[in-house]
């Protein structure tokens, strides 16, 4: 089945098309990657409507969208989700979200315990930790990176510079690799989960106290 | 030019979808107008809290868009464009309605018009009012309080005054909380108001001295001015007349507001005054609006209610007069501008691509 995968929890703004077979790996058939932190909510669709060009494809072709639904800056994470959110409902095709450090995971491959790091922004990371196998262990959360845990863990993906480990790609998901880790879903005739952004933050908001007293003239 | 143009706005706490029809004649109708709203969720802080409106557009957008198909009666491929309101805003809020419309373009292959805002609230008025001669424009919300001479609707509009602090719903908003009513203030107010005598308290009126701006408004004096009223009353350990305060207060702001916007329609020999945002709402202001205007000879126009506060059939009027006008659509790389200047009434159209009937903007 032809997927179209997107990914704007990082600085990264991510479209691809995938070609997944009934078995076997996805094959990335093109793909378009920006880094540019600040302009998620241009380049996607752009980006979007280049892949598909390049591939002489339609959106109307898709079969579905993957989309990575995080953890990431808020308001990056939410291009991406609302913007795939559209495209399924416009193109009415299922849409499947995806944890983004998943992918990264994926691509950094099995092997030694693993963990993946992204920047969350105001000097705090999000992370999740994988097994040997692959297997997400612990995550994803988001801490300072102080209080990560790095006990057993010998290598690690994604923004992890501050944490004196061997750092190994990836830094962002990319199509195929959340198309692979879709790919039991997509494969299956169960519907997709409800697309729910990974925040892992409450929004800052206070409830204010009594009205300010106001001093007399 | 025909066809059903989808708008969308989130550019505040409201997820709004319209639907309208453009006739052969030019005319705009009305075929659905659904609103998500969360207000309920920023009540407790008292006021909109963007991260938390920016999340409620997310989770609302594509099942708003889905019921106003239905309540419009029209299926996507009857679909001929989409218009979203581009700015101005709360950045996070428009991103949201920016990225779905430009997908929902792109899935449905029509063309895109991103749009002001500002603009879109004078549009609406002709779902009702049918087509808007030259006019001012008096566009008072809890995020905008301005004055606009309005050419056309797809012309640039010239901003003659605006607020210096407070946006005239905002003053609705931190009196409400004074007095104790709830968020938003303005429906409060406005029906607390008509329990009281606004001569009973005479409240200043910003910026109406000889030689202060003519057309712009302050509104901090008398937030200021009803604070200290209230203080002083509390000092004296008197009941605070809730509904004579805020039938005073109300007054003030009604009578700054008309009288300002009848000077301006006046002094620049316009004849046609549209009054627009959820301010536009409020019973005072409508009803001293129609008696100043019939005075000074000047045709009122406001939308009714449920038009004048954010909505998607706003949006969508617009982006019908837009299609019928011939102007270029906007590019799939348009960006959300939360400061989106009031003389653009449509973002990024390409002059390369444009309908050479095109000739404003
Ligand atoms: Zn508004």
């Amino acid at each position: 089945m032809l997927v179209l995968a997107v990914d704007t929890a990082t600085s990264a703004v991510v479209a691809g098309l995938v070609w997944l077979p009934v078995a076997g790996a996805p094959e990335l058939l093109g793909e378009r990657v920006t880094v540019n932190a600040r302009a998620h909510g241009e380049l996607l669709m752009p980006s979007v409507s280049e892949v598909m060009a390049s591939a002489g494809v339609s959106l109307r072709d898709l079969d579905a969208v993957v989309c990575g639904a995080g953890p990431g800056p808020f308001t990056g994470l939410r291009v991406g989700m609302v913007s795939a959110a559209a495209l399924g409902d416009g193109l009415d095709i299922p849409v499947y979200p995806v944890c983004g450090l998943d992918a990264m995971a994926y691509r950094a491959g099995a092997g030694n315990a693993l963990l993946v790091v992204t920047d969350a922004r105001r000097r705090e990371l999000y992370w999740a930790r994988y097994d040997a196998a692959g297997q997400r262990v612990e995550g994803p959360h988001v801490d300072r990176p102080d209080d990560v845990p790095l006990a057993g863990v010998t290598r690690v993906a994604g923004a992890g510079e501050a944490l004196g480990l061997p750092v190994v790609p990836p830094q962002h998901p990319d199509p195929a690799a959340l198309v692979a880790v879709a790919a039991p879903q997509l494969r299956s005739p169960a519907p997709p989960g409800p697309l729910t952004p990974l925040y892992l933050r409450r929004p800052d908001a206070v409830v204010p106290g009594p009205a300010k007293r106001v001093t007399p003239a | 030019m025909t066809g059903i143009v989808l708008g969308i706005e989130t550019s505040c706490d409201e997820t709004g979808v319209g639907v309208v029809r453009l006739s052969s004649d030019g005319t705009v109708t009305l075929l659905a107008d659904e609103i998500a709203s969360s207000v309920d969720e920023h009540a407790r802080f008292g006021g909109v809290v963007p991260e938390v409106a920016s999340r409620a557009h997310l989770q609302a957008m594509v099942p708003t868009v889905r019921r106003a198909l239905q309540r419009a009666g029209v299926t996507p491929p009857d679909v001929d464009a989409i218009a979203v309101t581009a700015g101005p805003g709360l950045a996070g809020a428009l991103l949201v309605g920016v990225a779905a419309a430009k997908a929902y373009a792109a899935a449905w292959d029509v063309p895109l018009y991103g749009v002001n805002h500002l603009t879109a609230h004078v549009a609406v008025d002709t779902l009702e009012h049918g087509p808007l001669p030259p006019a001012l424009a008096l566009l008072v919300s809890g995020g905008h309080s301005s004055l606009l001479e309005v050419p056309s609707l797809v012309a640039p509009m010239h901003p003659l005054g605006a607020t210096v602090d407070d946006a005239a719903g905002e003053a609705f908003d931190k009196i409400a909380r004074l007095l104790g009513l709830g968020f938003p203030g303005g429906p409060h107010i406005d029906r607390i108001a008509q329990d009281g005598d606004p001569s009973s308290i005479r409240f200043p009126r910003g910026l109406t001295g000889p030689g202060d701006a003519p057309y712009d408004f302050s509104f901090s004096g008398l937030k200021t001015a009803v604070a200290r009223h209230l203080e002083a009353l509390g000092r004296r350990q008197v009941p605070i007349p809730i509904a004579d305060v805020a039938a005073a207060f109300q007054e003030a702001v009604a009578d700054v507001l008309t009288a300002k916007a009848i000077r301006a329609a006046t002094d620049r020999g316009i004849d046609t005054l549209l009054i627009g945002g959820g301010v536009a709402a409020n019973s005072r202001l409508r009803a001293l609006a129609q008696q100043r205007c019939t005075v000074a000879g000047v045709r009122l126009r406001v939308p009714r209610p449920r038009l004048c506060t954010d909505n998607g059939a706003m949006v969508a009027a617009l982006g019908a007069h837009l299609l019928a006008a011939g102007a270029p659509p906007s590019p799939l790389n348009i960006p959300a501008d939360p400061s989106l200047s009031i003389t653009t009434s449509l973002v990024g159209g390409s002059s390369r691509t444009a309908n050479p009937a095109w000739r404003c903007c």
